[in-house]
């Protein structure tokens, strides 16, 4: 085996013992998912790491060049599976930017809203999730209650609890349902509450703080370096976040603070998220606020289906381009884009290269948790085996977007 | 994103007389186009240079011309954290493709280079572990050229598969490297 890592043994009398290879998952409840980690032990300290995936490889970018845009939404959905509409938001943005249009901003506002929804539904999951790796299962299933009004939500907007696929190229698929703002603003009310509620079940478990404070250090340097992003990397004191600084759709409209955090171990990394849940609650506060009337879709009925239905029952070219759009999808002109945004994650990309024709000829997915992986090579003073887990858990990856 | 900044291809002129070629500004990137021998240089440059300041790989992406040559490319992006630009490397490769790799520049290059490898055979050379990411040791052909099925080739694990042996590149050992 390669060496990947080499990490330093602490000071101390050490009896001689022999170097053991564990295999750590791939189905170690512990692991997130189908990971599975190679690990060289020194008795109980940690010497090399390394990873081995792709147990839930689907094949995602061969199987987009043979699908047209908008039967690729569904395929975005299951990148991370958990925030299913910021992957809908990364994909639609590029190919828009490759046709040169924007969405009505009604639906901007819709799917900013979906998408910090999605963020709240990420990182409640991690916030249950890096306690109960190190014991506290508490954690975990109060954020699943919450969790479970957010796919609540998610579903009363688009139908299915997980897999939304609610944009579209252009817009979303239909306007929000009526009965959905009281929803949601209970929620808005209900949550800042909740989140209080987890900080205390946590913030003062001491074996919660020993096993994740001062561990798993990773620096600023290093977290560049390895290319880290999103919490992970803010985590680390870089200050950073494609919402603020590459503003897409709507969110230079809306006020909202970038959490960063100096120590960069596992605890910031937890506690960074944390805080970035009350932010998005604000950031969908504002959004109901601001939210204009309008058309939820962008009226070119070469690329999105008239709402208008009668347009299609009494006009004959109407009814060809439903079909021909139903059929063949809509053309793309030929050039190349790459779009990022700050998914839950981290820095979410979609690089499309387009042909001209219905399908893209190339859609490379610049997947966060694939890369934030390898955070797990920059850790400084991560020597247990217990310590592992903590680390793991806190860089928070998704397997089905590490695997794509 | 932000806008166009027009001291970009300028430095890189400057420092690079000729070479690279400047593909224009697009969709919020600004696109290059450099030989494969020149990579590993251009991307300490814009790394270190104090004015770009590109200290951030987003990512690394191989593509398959097929049947067109050049018939590979290695494509790069970068971010510049303190600038907030965004710049695009194309390096065109030929067959079999090779290209210096740039582990040493960003450490992250590491996992992007091991799928380019994987999916596409693309050789970077230098690269201190350049073994399979996602498919399984031992797999034979790069899943993601345009020359390989969507379904793989027909075996008894795979009765949908295509007809017919998988190629063979017998200049390219498809075996992990040991």
């Amino acid at each position: 085996m390669t060496e990947v890592t080499e990490l330093s043994r602490p000071t101390g009398e050490a009896l001689d013992t022999k170097e053991v290879l564990l295999n750590l998952g791939p189905q170690h409840p512990s692991t997130h998912g189908v990971l599975r980690l190679v690990l060289e032990l020194d008795g109980e300290y940690v010497a090399r790491v390394d990873p081995h995936i792709g147990y839930l490889h689907r094949g995602t970018e061969k199987l987009a060049e043979s699908f047209t845009y908008t039967q690729i939404f569904p395929l975005t959905d299951r990148l991370d599976y958990l925030c299913p509409p910021s992957n809908n938001l990364a994909f639609a943005l590029a190919v828009e930017k490759l046709l040169g249009i924007e969405a009505p901003i009604r639906a901007q506002y819709i799917r900013v809203l979906m998408a910090e929804l999605a963020r709240i539904s990420g990182h409640l999951l991690i916030t249950g999730a890096l306690p109960m790796d190190l014991g506290a299962m508490t954690a975990l299933v109060y954020a699943m209650r919450e969790r479970e009004m957010i796919m609540d939500l998610l579903e009363m907007i688009s139908g299915a609890r997980m897999h939304t696929s609610f944009c579209r190229v252009g817009g979303v698929r239909e306007d929000l349902p009526d009965g959905f703002f009281p929803k949601i603003r209970e929620f808005c009310d209900i949550f800042p509450n909740r989140i209080r509620d987890y900080e205390r079940l946590v913030e003062n478990n001491r074996v919660f703080l020993k096993r994740t404070q001062g561990i798993g250090v990773i620096s600023a340097e290093d977290g560049i370096d390895l290319g880290l992003s999103g919490p992970n990397l803010r985590a680390s004191g870089v200050d950073w976040d494609i919402r603020r600084d590459e503003p897409y759709e709507i969110y230079d409209r809306l006020a909202f603070n970038v959490i960063t955090r100096d120590e960069g171990d596992c605890y910031a990394r937890w506690r960074c998220r944390v805080e970035e849940m009350r932010e998005s609650v604000r950031i969908i506060e504002q959004c109901l606020d601001q939210m204009p009337e309008g058309p939820f879709q962008i009226d070119m009925p070469t690329i999105a289906f008239p709402v208008d239905k009668d347009r299609v029952h009494c006009s004959m070219e109407a009814l060809i381009q439903h079909f021909d759009l139903s059929a063949y999808g809509f053309k793309v002109p030929k050039g190349e884009v790459y779009s990022a945004i700050e998914a839950p994650k981290g820095e979410l990309g979609f690089y499309i290269i387009s042909d001209g024709s219905q399908k893209p000829f190339r859609m490379k997915v610049r997947a966060p948790s694939f890369v934030n992986l390898q955070g797990l090579f920059g850790v400084s003073n991560a020597r247990y085996l217990a310590d592992m887990i903590a680390v793991l858990g806190s860089l928070d990856p998704v397997m089905a977007e590490v695997d794509k | 994103m932000s806008g166009e900044a027009p001291l970009i291809p300028a430095t890189i002129a400057e420092r690079f007389s000729g070479g690279i070629d400047d593909l224009g500004f697009a969709h919020g990137v600004h696109a290059f186009a450099a030989p494969s021998g020149m990579i590993v240089d251009l991307c300490r440059f814009l790394k270190e240079n104090t004015t770009l300041r590109f200290d951030f790989l987003s990512d690394i992406c191989g593509v398959d011309h097929y049947p067109d040559t050049p018939r590979y490319e290695a494509v790069y992006h970068l971010y510049s954290l303190a600038n907030k630009w965004r710049i695009r490397i194309k390096c065109g490769l030929g067959d079999p493709p090779r290209v210096p790799s740039v582990t040493g520049v960003w450490r992250t290059a590491n996992w992007h280079e091991r799928e380019a490898w994987d999916m596409y055979g693309i050789r970077f050379e230098g690269h201190p572990d350049l073994r399979r990411i996602y498919m399984w040791e031992g797999f034979e052909g790069f899943p993601q050229r345009k020359d390989f099925p969507l379904r793989g080739y027909k075996d008894t694990l795979n009765p949908f598969g295509a007809e017919g042996p998988p190629p063979t590149q017998p200049d390219l050992a498809t075996k992990d490297i040991p």
